[in-house]
């Protein structure tokens, strides 16, 4: 099975958010990066089909600054083989053009499943692995939470609001990972020694600005400061006339 | 629900790491806040070693890290394996002590001064956590005078092998180990040079170890007493390389760097405790943390803290280059475990009522830290080592 | 004649609530914009229940294209393709859709085939000329993001319960042709499955009843439950990430950064401290009612308003008062 991963480098999600100088970007300084947590379960659930079909490859493939390569290697120290870094310095805020890059790297690596998690905890923008899929003709099914793999065709499954949909699809695939789906590994200390001697190959690449332009990023609007209403149980009739006549949601 | 530990680097100095020395410790610091903080306080008040723990942390390399790759280790730098000290212990000092007494007490003798079979049979065994092992050189009467040690290995009648005879005490993992190190005078009892180290498997006939009990600090370690009545060992037994005081000793240094370290890892800890605590405990209708005397507490607790680190980190590329000294060692096994018990008392006082519950780690770290203060060289006698070494002067008796 | 494409959703038979939602969004875009609305809804057959009511919320044209098998569920190819058709050509200024599950998926495949980028979970939206300005969450919605969408169409997907309908009544002509093409594409939904329990999904609920560790047990949560339960078919329970680890109650209805981020009007969040985590899937809410015996528990500096006390005692009277309301 040879399948390709696809990873994000992103601040960890304790961050607190400072928005730079220019208004428009994250303040850096002094935040953690980590792999994005939804790919690991792409991740891991790439490992454990290799390790189930008993021989095969898994490619880290990730779009980012040179930092990027120390995203690739923890994937690497979990167990991927190798690693492509499609260095960009500037990352555009458009989904599309990530897209597009991305799907030039990946087109010819005959890859049976490429995998992606399903949203990028910093932008969250829940687009790139499908878009992958189009630009690539390739079958997609996204945020999947649990998979069953055949000869050729798979099952899985996807939360979707009261329920639970069972889709099938052919192999090659692209496939997006939820939360749920597996439970990932940490590395070895072996694992971190010895993904220094794995293959990691750098390209440099330029993505043009593409066609969304980030004005602004502002702090959420600030919440009214609330009040206590009361203690205990005898607070609950002056809670539901708040809610009625204040709030007015009731 | 506690929030993960961000770590405390006020000095930046994770940009003086490599990215595989991050990687290392950001493993074992995720490990330790998903598998040992949940657990340590009730183990620690129970007074239990987590057993089950084991198999992972031997899975994840824990076990003599630093030892080569041909022998199953993890084959890590010097710098790596204090980090992966320092995260043990923020968890708990005890747990640190198994991987201390596992890695540089038994695999580092045994890779230092056992033959090439023993290094086979015994470390990849020992990496895989399949295999646990003690140190025997601490006897009821002998303490901070190692020399002074009464253990025998009498040549065996009639041929090979040896026979042994003698107590040790205060033996970390002595109850759970397979494997004992012990330590021994093969001539007469006033020549320490005779001390050679023996591998002697715990279940031989006239071997016993039985834990010590009513202790008040390391509770979520095992502590036992060693009792070789007429224990008979092959000619294997002994490590061919050990040599006098001297052996052992080296293996204490060994122990001590990762403590250093270690010490640092329980600071942290309580520090980053006590200022989450801080900021979020409000008295006189504002958070603790405003309180002039409260940030005092935690600046003192920061610096000394960051400091530490620094000598740990100079003291890790000391060594990964061949240069570290034992008085080297000396001074930040002394300096880092000294000020964590400071750190861990301050930080005790500023949870207040709250802090002297199971529940919160200060005054786990803090007990615990009586203990890493008293062991592998007590306070006093690593101020005597240095005080030699600068003196040129012998104060020790 | 410029216009906004809105795509709406219906399952077994009946429109979806979210689509109410998308039209009133694309309404005030079209007027903005000086155009007209078109909803479009793929379904299995023409009369879908509810269709009737999108002109109320400012449609001025609506399609139900329908094919009993194709579009029987979900049929993630042949809907991005038929949306995609639809939204050929430039005439339309935006296409929106619900960022709900569905929607998460089908709008990328479209973007992508129309070659046009796609901005997510949208809770504002307004016109800059010939172009879209749109803000969305970030950073777990640690930040909003304002950006600015030059393409056309700008596909963008909207956050449930942000965007309330609004009447703005429209002619809303009705018509209803058959997708000529019965391929239903290489990825195939086999079926729905239930989830387990509850019906109202807590992203989409008006009104969301949170639970954490201060439940104790359980079996506890079945207060929350009558809770929910009176305010008759509005409310969904959710749950904190303590209790969705420990196994209490299933994922799906974890609020909070690594579960669902809702914005229902109203949320109470009963034993819960009112962890980071937790805040940041819960606080564009539009009222936040805390409930928790711990007067310094940092919920209670997000909630609107609060009570301090035992959960035990005030929910179950909470309960009562919200039956006699409604009577």
């Amino acid at each position: 099975m040879k399948i390709a991963v696809c990873i994000k480098r992103v601040p960890d999600s304790e961050t607190r958010v400072k928005i730079a100088a220019d208004g428009k970007t994250l303040d850096e300084a002094g935040v953690k990066f980590i792999v994005n947590p939804y790919d690991e379960f792409a991740l891991e659930e790439a490992l454990r089909r290799k390790e189930q079909a008993g021989s095969g490859e898994v490619v880290v493939v990730s779009l980012g600054p040179a930092a990027a390569q120390e995203t690739i290697r923890a994937a690497l120290a979990i167990g991927a083989d190798s690693g492509v870094l499609l260095q960009a310095d500037r990352v555009p805020a458009d989904g599309l053009e990530v897209a597009r890059a991305l799907a030039a790297e990946l087109k010819d690596g005959g890859f049976d499943l490429i995998l992606f998690g399903k949203v990028a905890i910093d932008d969250s923008n829940h687009q790139v692995g499908p878009m992958v899929a189009e630009l690539l003709g390739l079958p997609c099914v996204t945020a999947i939470t649990h998979l069953e793999l055949g000869a050729g065709q798979g099952t899985a499954e996807r939360e979707v609001e009261g329920g639970i949909e069972v889709v099938e699809f052919p192999f090659p695939a692209v496939l997006t990972t939820d939360k749920g789906l597996n439970e990932p590994r940490l590395p070895s200390l072996k694992g971190i020694m010895a993904a220094k001697k794995k293959p990691l190959a750098v390209k440099p690449i330029t993505l043009p600005a593409g066609s969304i332009e980030v004005l602004a990023m502002l702090p959420p609007p600030d919440r009214k400061a609330g009040k206590i209403v009361g203690e205990g149980g005898a607070a609950v009739p002056e809670l539901v006339r708040l809610l009625r006549e204040e709030a007015k949601v009731l | 629900m506690a929030p993960k530990f961000q770590g405390v680097d006020f000095y930046e100095v994770d940009g003086l790491l490599s990215e595989d020395e991050r990687a290392v410790r950001d493993t074992v610091r995720a490990w330790v806040d998903d598998n040992l903080i949940p657990i340590i306080g009730t183990q620690y008040s129970a007074g239990r070693f987590p057993k089950q723990l084991i198999p992972a942390m031997a899975e994840l390399g824990l076990f003599g890290a630093n030892l080569p790759e041909t022998y199953g280790c993890a084959g890590l730098n010097n710098v790596a394996y204090g980090l992966i000290m320092q995260e043990l212990e923020r968890g708990d000092s005890g747990v640190r002590s198994f991987a201390s007494v596992q890695g540089a007490l038994v695999m580092f003798p045994i890779h230092e001064f056992g033959s090439e079979d023993q290094k086979r049979r015994w470390l990849p065994q020992m990496a895989s956590g399949q295999v646990i092992g003690c140190f025997g050189l601490t006897e009821p009467d002998y303490g901070s005078n190692p020399a002074g040690l009464i253990t025998t290995a009498k040549p065996a009648p009639g041929g090979e092998g040896w026979v042994l005879n003698g107590t040790k005490m205060w033996i970390t993992n002595g109850s759970t180990a397979q494997i004992a190190i012990v330590w021994a005078k093969t001539g007469a009892l006033d020549d320490p040079g005779s001390i050679r180290g023996f591998l002697v498997p715990t279940d031989a006939k006239g071997f016993t170890a039985k834990d010590q009990t009513g202790k008040l600090s390391l509770r979520a370690s095992d502590t036992s007493e060693l009792v070789l009545e007429d224990v008979r060992v092959s000619k294997d037994a002994l490590l061919p390389k050990s040599e006098g005081l001297k052996s052992p000793l080296s293996c204490l240094t060994a122990a001590r760097y990762g403590i250093a370290w270690g010490a640092v890892g329980a600071a942290m800890a309580c520090y980053d405790e006590a200022l989450q605590y801080a900021k979020a405990r409000v008295m006189f209708g504002k958070p603790i943390a405003g309180f002039q005397l409260q940030q005092a507490r935690l600046v003192e607790m920061l610096s000394e803290i960051t400091k530490a680190q620094l000598l740990c980190l100079q003291l890790g590329r000391l060594k990964d280059q061949g240069q570290a000294t034992p008085q080297q060692v000396s001074l930040a096994k002394r300096n880092n475990v000294s000020m964590a018990t400071d750190v861990a008392r301050e930080a005790r006082r500023l949870l207040g009522a709250n802090g002297i519950l199971a529940e919160y780690q200060a005054m786990r770290h803090l007990a615990n830290l009586e203990s890493v203060y008293t062991y592998e060289g007590t306070h006093d006698v690593h101020t005597l080592i240095l005080g030699q070494e600068i003196t040129g002067l012998n104060a020790f008796a | 004649m410029t216009s906004v494409l809105a795509v709406l959703e219906q399952r077994d038979g009946a429109l979806r609530g979210v689509s109410h939602e998308v039209v009133t969004a694309a309404r005030r875009l079209a007027d903005a914009l000086g155009g007209t609305v078109e909803a479009l809804l793929l379904a299995p057959r023409p009369d879908v229940k509810g269709v009737d009511a999108l002109g109320r919320f400012g449609a001025d044209k609506v399609t139900v294209l329908h094919h009993a098998t194709v579009f029987a569920r979900y049929a993630p190819e042949a809907c991005a393709r038929a949306v995609t058709t639809r939204a050929t050509g430039g005439k339309h200024a935006a296409v929106l859709l619900a960022a709900s599950a569905t929607g998460r998926d089908l709008a990328p495949r479209v973007a992508a085939q129309l070659g046009v980028p796609l901005a997510s979970d949208a809770i504002d939206l307004s016109a800059d000329g010939d172009a879209l300005v749109v803000t969305r969450p970030v950073y777990a919605g640690k930040a909003l993001l304002k950006i600015k969408m030059t393409a056309r169409p700008a596909v963008v997907s909207l956050r449930p319960s942000v965007f309330t309908p609004v009447e703005r009544p429209k002619a809303g002509t009705l018509e209803t042709p058959s997708l000529a093409s019965g391929d239903s594409g290489r990825v195939v939904v086999r079926e729905v499955k239930a989830a387990p329990a509850g019906s109202l999904d807590v992203g989409e609920a008006p009104i969301v009843v949170s639970g954490g560790r201060g439940l104790k047990e359980p079996a506890n949560f079945k207060v929350l439950e009558d809770l929910a339960r009176a305010f008759g078919g509005r409310a969904a329970v959710g749950a904190s990430r303590a209790v969705v680890d420990a196994g209490w109650r299933p994922h799906a209805d974890q609020v909070g950064q690594t579960g669902k981020t809702v914005s229902p009007t109203l949320y109470i969040a009963v034993g819960i401290s009112g962890a980071i985590q937790h805040l940041a899937g819960m606080r564009t809410a539009k009222v936040i009612v805390a409930i928790n015996r711990d007067k310094d528990a940092p919920i209670f500096k997000v909630a609107d308003y609060g009570i301090v006390g035992d959960l035990f005692e005030v929910v179950p009277k909470l309960t009562e008062e919200i039956k006699k309301l409604d009577g």
